[in-house]
């Protein structure tokens, strides 16, 4: 094992920037994972760490060493991608063991270890058949076999698990996330799904147009997003953002948006900075709302749009004005009959402030 | 009802007017059905009575009719290796490497093997093959054919190439294999399909050909079939018909197996983009 | 910084290598060799096959001015039949044959698709001399098969390859290369996703109505593709002189039949390779605009 350290990385294809001036490090035993929606550079910045990239400028180290012009083959690394790369011609065996075959291994030594690894993956079984004879879940299994099959100092994850249908994704999560707990490997996990960062990451680099925005353990990304964007990526459904103008009255921030009333805060000097320019963003999570009873801090009010009962919990939305929605997310299993115009509250402790320039305000408490 | 009466109408008559264009074309090629199996077959349609192999005996006993499906076999396999060869090699680098310029490379290569086409080279490649004193060999064949399929053949495999995901190679790569490792383990059994494209390809182009071993070639013993079967024609200019048919049947036998190997394994489509 | 790819640029050089010698000897040097040839007036025998002597454009005044107007035997009777040829084999014959055949196909039952697939595969398979002789046969006076038929029919026989040369070659040529143009439209048209046809249907349309209104328009680019390639092989194909050898009288002379005679049988080979040097060029036009056309429709590939 060994940890992983991107030192000032760019990384250009032509005039496109996939990566700007990245600094990243990934502790020894950590799983972390890389969170973005499609082209931020997620799968770049991965392939930059098991060579199949050169970055344009800056150094690359897995533990101390320089790995930046190594090859792929010497760098000591397993990866998992995202199509599999199963070879169509070999059986399970001895695509499994290939990684030894190259190594020198005897047939028989490759053979049984990757037997040994198969029955691990529960996939021991079907050693003899061809790629193409299994299902999309064995075949996911066995690109992980091949991975797990030789010792390496880091494993890579190009978006394992998106070829799967929906079932077997939770499935293969939860058996990595068991994996991780067993075996205590540095991992890199690229995904777009912000639930599956969330249930396998240690740590989850949030990315967006080439840049970590945030970097941080899963419930602080969640607690606490260090912008509008993370905000919005990290969560399901995503955090109701409202546009306010902003002012500071009588040493209290107020908030102003149509449909939305918000107490009094109390006001800190960073509150302060972000109000000078007259406009903030207000944040409240969906599962932090309820219908209004009296029993809240703040308000916001709107059309009845949507209301969809999932069974254990029903999701409603709000037109607040004719082009914003919210959406609060109720536990319940009753059906709710709600009127053509609802209120929904919320308590001040779960408000989230964003400034301008869409970064976190920090609130009285943190 | 009326509107699904319409229906079946209309299907009736396409299936009738596809049918007879069907039939049409096969109308030239119906005499070559009786004909090698009839001793005593002329140019007219006729049922062979009786139908017998004599024909076939007789061409077998011809050496210089042999010889010329042994001449076409040397210079089709020996083409056929010389386009598989460099076109794999050519190909995977036009797809994979980093070398410089490699798609203009493509775009020239197509150009000029569009443009220097038979009719218009047989010139210079007749003066250029004395001149290096290849004139009535099997190499002048097999070169001249190489170098004339290979753009096309290098076009195929190419795109062929392209279309195969780089992760095979470089998971190859991330578990330690070098680039020799993972083009013999991994690129080259997996490219295999469309090499076999290109052999039948070049193969089919070849045997079929005429001009240019018309051209290069004067000696009998190394005429191919394609050539050899004008010279079954009596002193006096007519077809010895018998023989004719027998052989021309026996020439086109490597070309129907291939092709129905190639429709059961590919599919018809497959013949789409590989004949020029 | 070294890049890292899955084959280095001398790797690479390496594998291009072999191709790059063969395509470069017998397709690039032939090239400027028939450019060099068609100034000089080389010939087989004499004095001029080892010394030939540098006449400039003589060559090409020759072909546009022999004094013959355009009679066969002459460059600019070729030209012109060639022309006609292309129009009507290719053009009108194949790629409206193939149309046809492609739309038909898509809608009979599998045992007809498969035996006319067959049938018109079969006729453009078939290595070149032994359809020669077919035709040959099928079309002879006395006994051929179209005669015949044309007796039980009632209908007039005719001497064919000698009354009809020019169309004789028009019909053979269609039905020895429809097979492309079907299998490319054939192809194209499988490509359309089906529901695009069931909401047709649903909507009431006909056969035509759905050939027109859908079919055709998603399908233009690959007729673009097809009439451009079909023009080329057919402005280049040699097949008919498996046929009629260029006759009778010359009738049937187009360009590339043209070229072997006078290179190959009145061994002005300076004169041959000028007719070379025309046919590269209008072969150049078409290439050009080919790719032209090709690389508009295919968006640019990433730098990388």
């Amino acid at each position: 094992m060994a940890s992983v350290t991107f030192e000032k990385i760019t990384k250009r294809f032509g005039s496109f920037t996939a990566c700007e001036n990245l600094d990243l490090e990934i502790r020894d035993g950590e799983f972390v994972c890389l969170l973005g929606p499609s082209g931020c550079g997620k799968t770049t910045t991965l392939r930059m760490m098991a060579g199949l990239e050169t970055p344009t400028s800056g150094r690359v180290l897995i533990g101390d060493r320089d790995v930046t012009a190594v090859h792929p083959k010497d760098r000591k690394i397993a990866m998992v991608f995202q199509d599999y790369a199963l070879y169509p011609h070999m059986n399970l065996a001895d695509n499994i063991s290939y990684p030894l075959k190259v190594r020198g291994e005897s047939r028989e030594a490759r053979h049984a270890e990757a037997r040994r690894v198969g029955d691990v993956l529960q996939i021991g079984h079907l050693m003899e058949r061809m790629p193409a004879q299994i299902s999309g879940g064995q075949q996911q299994r066995t690109s992980l076999a091949r991975a797990l099959v030789t010792p390496s100092e880091v494993y890579l994850f190009d978006e394992p698990l998106s070829n799967l249908d929906a079932k077997l994704r939770l499935d293969a999560r939860g058996f990595l996330n068991h994996l991780q707990r067993d075996l205590g490997i540095t991992a890199v996990y690229v995904t777009h799904d912000q639930a599956e960062a969330m249930a396998l990451a240690t740590r989850i680099a949030v990315m967006d147009r080439g840049r970590i925005v945030h970097y941080a353990p899963p419930l602080e990304i969640y607690h606490r997003p260090a912008t509008t964007f993370v905000a919005s990526f990290v969560g399901n459904p995503p955090m109701n953002l409202i546009d306010c103008t902003a002012r500071i009255e009588g040493g209290a921030l107020v908030l102003e948006a149509e449909g939305l009333t918000v107490p009094k805060l109390p006001v800190t000097p960073a509150i302060e900075a972000a109000a000078a320019e007259g406009k903030m963003t207000f944040g409240v999570r969906p599962e932090h709302l309820w219908i209004a009873d009296g029993s809240e801090a703040g308000q916001i009010a709107g059309e009845l749009f949507a209301n969809e009962n999932m069974g254990p919990e029903s999701l409603v939305t709000l037109a607040r004005t004719k082009d914003s929605r919210l959406t609060a997310r109720l536990f319940t299993d009753e059906p709710l009959n709600l009127p053509e115009t609802t209120r929904l509250g919320f308590a001040t402790t779960h408000v989230h402030l964003f400034g301008p320039d869409g970064v976190r305000v920090p609130g009285v408490d943190e | 009802m009326g509107r699904f009466a319409h229906l079946h109408f209309s299907r009736v008559g396409f299936t009738a007017l596809t049918a007879l264009i069907g039939a049409i074309f096969a109308l030239p090629l119906v005499w070559f059905l009786f004909a090698p199996f009839n001793p005593r077959a002329e140019l007219g349609l006729a049922i062979p009575r009786p139908f017998s192999f004599s024909n076939f005996g007789t061409v077998l006993e011809n050496d210089f009719a042999i010889r010329a499906l042994l001449n076409s076999l040397i210079q089709s396999v020996g083409g056929v290796v010389c386009v598989a060869f460099a076109a794999t090699l050519a190909s995977y680098a036009l797809s994979r490497s980093s070398l410089p310029g490699k798609g203009a490379v493509t775009y020239v290569l197509l150009l000029f093997s569009s443009v220097v086409s038979g009719s218009a080279a047989m010139v210079p490649i007749f003066l250029m093959i004395s001149r290096v004193g290849l004139i009535d060999t099997h190499l002048a064949v097999i070169f001249v054919f190489a170098g004339g399929l290979l753009p096309t053949a290098m076009f195929i495999l190419r795109d062929f190439i392209d279309g195969i995901p780089r992760s095979y190679e470089e998971s190859a790569m991330v578990a330690g294999a070098s680039p020799t490792q993972a083009f013999f383990d991994v690129a080259l059994p997996v490219i295999r399909p469309g090499v076999v494209v290109v052999v039948v390809w070049a193969f089919v182009n070849i045997w079929g050909s005429f001009l240019i071993p018309f051209i290069l070639l004067r000696s009998a013993e190394k005429m191919p079939a394609s050539v050899a079967i004008y010279s079954f024609y009596s002193e006096a200019g007519t077809p010895i018909v018998t023989l004719l048919a027998a052989y021309a049947l026996l020439y086109s036998i490597p070309v129907v197996v291939l092709y129905l190997f190639v429709s059961w394994k590919f599919g018809f489509r497959f013949f789409g983009g590989i004949k020029a | 910084m070294k890049r890292f790819s899955l084959l280095s640029a001398r790797a690479g050089a390496t594998f291009m290598s072999p191709a790059g010698l063969l395509v470069g000897a017998f397709v690039i040097v032939p090239f400027f060799w028939v450019i060099f040839v068609s100034f000089t007036n080389r010939s087989l025998l004499g004095p001029t096959a080892l010394n030939p002597d540098f006449v400039w454009f003589q060559n090409y005044i020759e072909l546009f001015t022999s004094g013959r107007g355009v009679e066969p035997g002459t460059f600019g009777f070729s030209l012109i039949l060639t022309v006609q040829f292309v129009l009507f084999s290719a053009l009108i014959g194949q790629a409206l044959l193939g149309l046809l055949l492609a739309w038909l196909l898509q809608q009979v039952p599998k045992s007809v698709k498969g035996f006319t697939e067959t049938m018109v595969i079969g006729a453009w398979i078939l290595p070149e001399v032994v359809i020669g002789f077919a035709w040959f046969a099928f079309l002879d006076y006395d006994n051929g098969t179209l005669n015949g038929i044309l007796d039980a029919l009632g209908l007039p026989r005719g001497d064919w390859l000698l009354d009809y040369p020019f169309w004789v070659i028009v019909v053979f040529n269609t039905w020895r290369g429809t097979a492309f143009s079907m299998m490319l439209f054939n192809s194209a048209f499988a490509s359309i996703p089906p529901s695009y046809f069931q909401a047709a249907d649903v909507a009431g349309a006909s056969s035509w109505q759905k050939f027109r209104d859908i079919g055709l328009p998603l399908i233009r680019g690959h007729v673009v593709t097809d009439l451009i390639l079909i023009t080329m092989w057919t402005f280049n194909v040699f097949t008919p002189f498996l046929l009629t050898r260029g006759g009778p009288g010359g009738q049937t002379e187009v360009l590339s039949i043209y070229t072997y005679r006078v290179a190959f049988r009145d061994f002005d080979f300076g004169k041959g390779a000028a007719v070379g040097v025309v046919v590269m060029l209008i072969n150049l036009a078409f290439a050009l605009f080919y790719l032209w056309v090709a690389r508009k429709r295919t968006p640019r590939k990433e730098a990388t």
